[in-house]
């Protein structure tokens, strides 16, 4: 704790702490945003959902690797990721979409440790990353940077996130997501195909956490089996924001990675995971409470 | 079978086991069989709650971890200050007397137990309020940031581990030590579910686990029951971790003691690939996984792990009833059930329809 003195004495810090914090919450906001979609769509809980996003960085970085500019790694890991996606549902997801929630957790959890140990065989267990070769920017006198990759990390958010938004509104398979999410058995009387519509959904959520894996491996680091961290903030931030509402799942995201921030520079860097993990169990236990009471049982 | 028989067969069963070390064909292995019994503890621990009563838990690892460090950490302060104990860890390890050897494990293994009890207690009476998926990622939450927090607690070793005292030579080889260790708390494990497992508090779990709504209403304090499984399932897990440290003798924080994606998974795995919510389900799992796990580990070498990883998708996709579940689907009068071939009838072709 011997650092909030420092935040006291001089208050600047914390604005550093706060940009970075919402730049990275930012790239937090796409993955959850696809556990939001899967979720909502399917009644799914994805827990490989952070291992698409390692995936997508090593896919990143073996372009980097190869001499190209890891920004182009963002299309491409975004590509790959969805055809990794449209793979894994026809292999194992369409199998457990209507079966009890819990089986397809534990099946999610399988192909988490799958994806993980084959990421471990293939690209090793070092911490690796991909140096965009973007300076940076600095403010208040010098006293604040903000590295411009992250900017463009946000940029690229950004320009997701509308993409997203009329995707959903204009096109017809956005539609037909949308109506499935609604009601998937009126859709199917409707005429809608909803095996194909859950095969893009998947597929689409791969790709959405392919893009921030881009994205962080150029930001932070990646590691084969840090995965599950990006899970369990997805998971909170859809936990806080509810489901199908992209302002709210922003809102949190940014929030989550500004909490994180303030976290890691008071506890100490190696609690960062500790934390987040912790405050997954805090949420749920107040959810639980205020839903408490509401609910009206034997104690 | 029926009682006086069944009676017969688990008595030779038991006998059998504790015979198996007097076998100098299968010494060699006595470690192997220890880790058997308690992959057998693991799974059906785990079963009290995910299977019987139907909350599926990621985070019965916690009290394993719990019960590991309690125990070592009595063993290290029973005899020695801290520092002592650091200076004789560093060159070679600490050496007791049978005696101090004994009683640091039986008094750690209990307070690490009464710890687990106590700390199920307390986060039950929140974490069990969750319903669904909602526990089960909590409960995943949970194991990690232990895991997280035994790495950065100083007292307890941190990052670097702690390191158990070693066996001393008057108490014999480690194998038989702790294959009996282990092998005695298995079975009281497994008499005491199955005593419970028949009772009173089995129906109460079993009727939280098909509709927790309608035992509310009926006036079965759920939650009370919730948390005292959790409670029993842990003094059980505690036990093992307590006694699994002193097997391993270097405790890691996040591979050994709150070791999540090996231990916590394959404690799930092991359930539901033997028939979670049945009483022989976990012991078969446990004994079929671990051994397709040497298998594995044998002849997959560098890719042992890839493959329990594709084991557990098709498992649990596949064959989700498990080992003894689909026995007793496909044979339920050797289960006690009595079958009405009508009802069935009916009931197959609406599952057909489904």
């Amino acid at each position: 704790m011997g650092n909030l003195e420092i935040l006291l004495q001089a208050p600047i810090f914390s604005v550093q702490l706060l940009i970075d914090g919402l730049l990275v919450g930012s790239i937090f906001a796409l993955a959850a945003y696809g556990m939001a979609l899967l979720w909502g769509v399917m009644n799914i809980i994805n827990i490989s959902q952070g291992d698409y996003v390692i995936l997508g960085g090593y896919v990143t970085l073996t372009l980097y690797n190869a001499g190209i500019h890891p920004l182009f790694g963002v299309p491409v890991a975004a590509l790959v990721l969805f055809i990794v996606g449209w793979a894994i549902y026809r292999a194992v997801i369409f199998r457990v979409v209507d079966r009890d929630l819990f089986i397809s957790i534990l099946a999610t959890f399988g192909i988490s440790i799958l994806l993980q140990q084959l990421m471990d065989q293939i690209f090793g267990a070092d911490i690796q990353s991909a140096e965009s070769g973007l300076g940076q920017i600095f403010l208040f006198d010098s006293q604040v940077t903000v590295s411009q990759i992250k900017l463009v990390a946000f940029a690229v958010v950004v320009v997701v996130g509308v993409a997203l938004v009329l995707f959903f509104k204009k096109s017809r398979m956005g539609q037909a997501i949308r109506a499935t999410a609604q009601n998937a058995r009126a859709a199917r009387l409707m005429g809608i195909n909803t095996d194909r519509v859950y095969a893009m959904t998947f597929a689409l959520n791969a790709a959405l956490c392919g893009a921030a894996g881009a994205l962080v491996v150029m930001t932070w680091v990646i590691q084969p089996f840090i995965g599950l961290a990006y899970t369990i903030r997805s998971f909170m931030i859809v936990v806080v924001a509810g489901l199908g509402n992209i302002a709210a799942v922003v809102a949190a995201a940014l929030g989550l990675g500004a909490a994180e921030q303030f976290a890691a520079f008071l506890l100490g860097a190696e609690f960062q995971i500790g934390f987040v993990f912790g405050l997954l169990v805090v949420i749920l236990l107040v959810r639980n409470m205020f839903l408490k009471r509401q609910r009206q049982v034997l104690k | 079978m029926n009682g006086p028989g069944k009676m017969a067969l688990y008595v030779a069963l038991v006998i059998a086991a504790f015979l198996i070390p007097l076998v100098p064909v299968l010494q060699p292995y006595l470690i192997q069989f220890a880790f058997l019994w308690v992959m057998i503890l693991f799974a059906m621990t785990w079963d009290v709650l995910g299977g019987q009563m139907g909350y599926n838990s990621f985070g019965n690892i916690v009290f394993f971890g719990v019960g590991m460090y309690a125990t070592a950490v009595v063993q290290r302060d029973l005899y020695f200050t801290v520092e002592e104990y650091a200076n004789v860890a560093g060159g070679d390890q600490a050496v007791l007397t049978p005696v101090e050897y004994l009683t640091g494990l039986g008094l750690g293994m209990g307070s690490g137990a009464l710890l687990a009890v106590v700390i199920a207690a307390v986060l039950g009476s929140g974490i069990l309020g969750l319903r669904g998926h909602y526990f089960a990622i909590c409960t995943l939450g949970l194991g990690i940031a232990a895991g997280e927090l035994a790495s950065g607690w100083d007292y307890i070793g941190a990052g670097s581990g702690l390191v158990t005292p070693l066996l001393p030579d008057a108490l014999g080889e480690r194998g038989p030590f702790f294959y009996y260790l282990f092998l005695v708390l298995a079975v009281i494990a497994f008499a005491v579910l199955k005593r419970l497992y028949a009772g009173q508090f089995g129906l109460a779990i079993n009727a939280i686990r098909d509709d927790e709504d309608k035992a509310d209403a009926l006036g079965l304090h759920a939650t009370r029951y919730k948390t005292v499984a959790w409670c029993v399932s842990g003094f059980f897990l505690a036990l093992t971790g307590g006694a699994f440290g002193n097997l391993v003798i270097f405790i890691d924080p996040t591979d050994v003691a709150f070791a999540g994606p090996t231990f916590g998974v394959w404690m799930v795995l092991m359930a539901i690939l033997g028939g979670k919510g049945t009483l022989w389900g976990p012991v078969i799992g446990a004994t079929v996984f671990h051994i397709t796990q040497e298998i594995f580990w044998t002849y997959l070498f560098g890719w042992q792990r890839v493959a329990l990883g594709l084991m557990i998708v098709v498992v649990v996709v596949f064959f989700p009833l498990g080992i003894v579940g689909w026995l007793r689907e496909r044979w339920p009068q050797r289960f006690g059930e009595v079958v009405d071939e009508g009802a069935r009838r009916v009931q197959v072709s609406l599952d057909g329809e489904r």
